[in-house]
């Protein structure tokens, strides 16, 4: 069980890599929440996967038997996933104002912010463009 | 018991007056009234956590009474201390800034408040001990971040803060399964109990790739070399009280994280990691430097020359001598006052010269002095001169550098301080020193036509009282060094940050 969800973490690493490396503002934002359920899964594997044995303690125990899972990794993630789902709500209502702005969705053509390479050549031949 | 209250009080002050300013959102005068006084009270607060960390050492607050490593620790050392302290002070100074910098309509939509809650995070992710925690302060501190830099809705803004967006989610993950694994080969959380766990742990290869997980993270929150190209093009986009503050703090904080995690987690293969840390802080110095030799805009000169005293501070986390690590600190705190006062700086010139282009301006020095005379204080200190606070932090640095024999990030040290004289020097000769462009319709000698004198009050006190820092501790630098011996002695000493953090 460990082996195949750890494959599919990789998987879903590669994907949202892919994505990521996107020229669409859409698929970079749904890249970004691939990659933050494909660390959720992962640190899921980290605390062991067992099936029919509830992490519960002993009356008169300290710690719980061997071979349950660890119950942490879970309350971990479910603090990541809610915190990765404001953040995605955030981006999806940043990139829809961003569109609304300036009708444009492609990350190669964002250089309102960024110097234009030619002015670092010819300034003057610029300012009479602008 | 009394460290129980006075260590979360960094964090729950500006969060009762991030709540209290959002009651009276519609109100800006209560607005303006709360938030300067909550800065008032929480730099009483920074510094009287400091005056009790100087005294005690390291204070340590287990928060619900439950016992390390079960519970989240709250830790203040020097370093954390004195971090809290610059943010206090220098959120004070930003603040008084805004007053007169932030339009009314930024100020409808929750600026103060999240302002405050920006402070919270940081001071958040100075103070706690526990990794997972830390992320948790990670993603408030960019939520706040996010909302700060979008305020406004201006096409810059906006195109900003998606590249700030994306390429900080990522780092969040990256630092979040970098927690899962850390979390996975040690079964802890509690950073001083993760370190002694590590110790037993017979894997160094498995510890060393965690690193480099949290490596490219934080490199990518203080922007190194090469992880740095968000923050040239998003920093200079938002009001000045707004990118004088990231450009004060928030790299800075990636540092202080990084330099704990370095020192006190990750020293199994030093001879590998720290390696890699000095490649990255000598490249880091350099590129930064370079890139800032191109740009004629008086904010992007300064966002790219964040870059290269970021340099500074990786090279004595990688030089890893106590001498080395001292420096650090001292480059940090300093940093904090001199990078902020240039940005302010640079919003008032843009305020009284009608623009942020180099081009375009000219001739503040002849119509004000006083403004130039500021300007002059803090660049000199950026590059190093004496008696300014920013020689000592590179003195001690390159110090730092001859005790060990590290002749070539010396050498490269040295020569990215001239060429960041070079570039104050071009913004000193093409806004300040030269005559205004011909064909300028703005009148620069007279700036009650741009705005009024109680404003330019607001905008001008921070700036005296950080500049005023600046030579305080240029000339009386035995205080400041004092602080960070200690904080560096702390830092490589880790066992008595363990000690403090796991005592019952």
């Amino acid at each position: 069980m460990e082996i195949l969800l750890s494959i599919i973490v990789g998987v879903l690493f590669a994907a949202s890599i892919y994505l990521m490396l996107k020229r669409s503002l859409v698929r970079v934002v749904i890249g970004v929440l691939i990659l933050s359920n494909a660390v959720n899964l992962s640190i899921f594997t980290m605390g062991r996967l067992t099936r029919g044995a509830p992490p519960l303690i002993g009356a008169d125990a300290t710690v719980a038997e061997a071979g349950v899972a660890n119950a942490l990794p879970q309350a971990l993630i479910l603090t990541a996933i809610v915190i990765g789902f404001g953040l995605f709500a955030f981006a999806l209502v940043l990139i829809y104002r961003y569109y609304l702005e300036t009708k444009n969705l492609r990350s190669d053509e964002m250089n309102d912010a960024e110097t234009p390479v030619g002015s670092l050549l010819a300034t003057d031949q610029n300012k009479e463009a602008n | 018991m009394a460290d129980h209250i006075l260590l979360p009080l960094p964090l729950l002050l500006p969060l009762i007056f991030a709540a209290i300013g959002m009651v009276f959102y519609k109100n800006r005068t209560a607005q303006r009234t709360i938030a300067i006084t909550g800065s008032i009270l929480q730099l009483g607060a920074a510094g009287w956590l400091f005056s009790r960390i100087w005294s005690e050492e390291i204070i340590v607050a287990q928060l619900g009474n439950w016992a390390a490593p079960f519970g989240i620790s709250i830790v203040g050392d020097t370093f954390s201390g004195i971090m809290v302290l610059s943010v206090a002070l220098t959120g004070f100074a930003i603040f008084i800034y805004s007053l007169a910098d932030i339009d009314k309509k930024r100020e409808h939509f929750g600026y103060y408040p999240a302002l405050n809650l920006l402070t919270m995070a940081v001071n958040g992710t100075l103070l706690t001990g526990d990794i997972f925690n830390m992320f948790v302060w990670f993603e408030l501190m960019l939520i706040s971040a996010f909302m700060l830099l979008s305020l406004g809705n201006t096409r810059k803004q906006l195109e900003g803060t998606v590249k700030y967006v994306v390429i900080n989610l990522f780092s969040s993950a990256i630092f979040l399964a970098g927690v899962g694994l850390l979390y996975g080969i040690t079964g802890s959380l509690n950073m001083a109990d993760v370190a002694v766990k590590l110790e037993a742990f017979d894997n160094p290869g498995l510890i060393t790739t965690i690193s480099m997980l949290f490596l490219v993270s934080f490199g990518l929150k203080a922007a190194v070399f090469p992880l740095f190209f968000w923050l040239p093009s998003s920093y200079h986009t938002p009001p000045v009280a707004i990118s004088a503050f990231f450009a004060g703090i928030l790299t800075k904080v990636a540092i202080y994280v990084m330099a704990r995690f370095y020192t006190l987690i990750f020293i199994q293969d030093v001879g590998y990691t720290h390696t890699i840390l000095l490649w990255i802080g000598g490249l880091t110095m350099v590129i930064g430097v370079l890139g800032a030799a191109a740009q004629y805009e008086f904010r992007k000169i300064l966002s790219i020359h964040i870059v290269s005293q970021i340099g500074y501070m990786v090279m004595g986390i990688a030089l890893f001598t106590p001498m080395a690590l001292l420096g650090t600190v001292f480059f940090v705190v300093n940093q904090i006052f001199v990078k902020m006062n240039l940005f302010l700086i640079s919003g008032v010139a843009n305020r009284l010269g009608g623009s942020f282009e180099l081009k375009e301006l000219g001739g503040i020095y002849r119509n004000y002095p006083w403004l130039g005379v500021l300007f002059l204080i803090s660049a000199f200190s950026l590059a190093g001169f004496p008696p300014l606070s920013g020689f000592w932090a590179k003195f001690t640095l390159v110090y730092a550098g001859l005790e060990i024999g590290a002749w070539v990030i010396i050498g490269v040290a040295l020569a990215v301080s001239i060429l960041t004289l070079f570039s104050m020097v071009k913004i000193w000769a093409f806004a300040f020193w030269k005559a205004l462009p011909e064909g300028h319709e703005a009148n620069t000698s007279d700036y009650t036509k741009r705005i009024s004198t109680r404003d330019l009050v607001y905008l001008v006190a921070p700036i005296v009282l950080l500049a005023g820092l600046t030579v305080i501790i240029g000339v009386f630098p035995e205080f400041l060094y004092e602080v960070s011996e200690r904080a560096a002695n702390q830092l490589m000493g880790r066992t008595d940050y363990i000690e403090a953090v796991l005592r019952p």
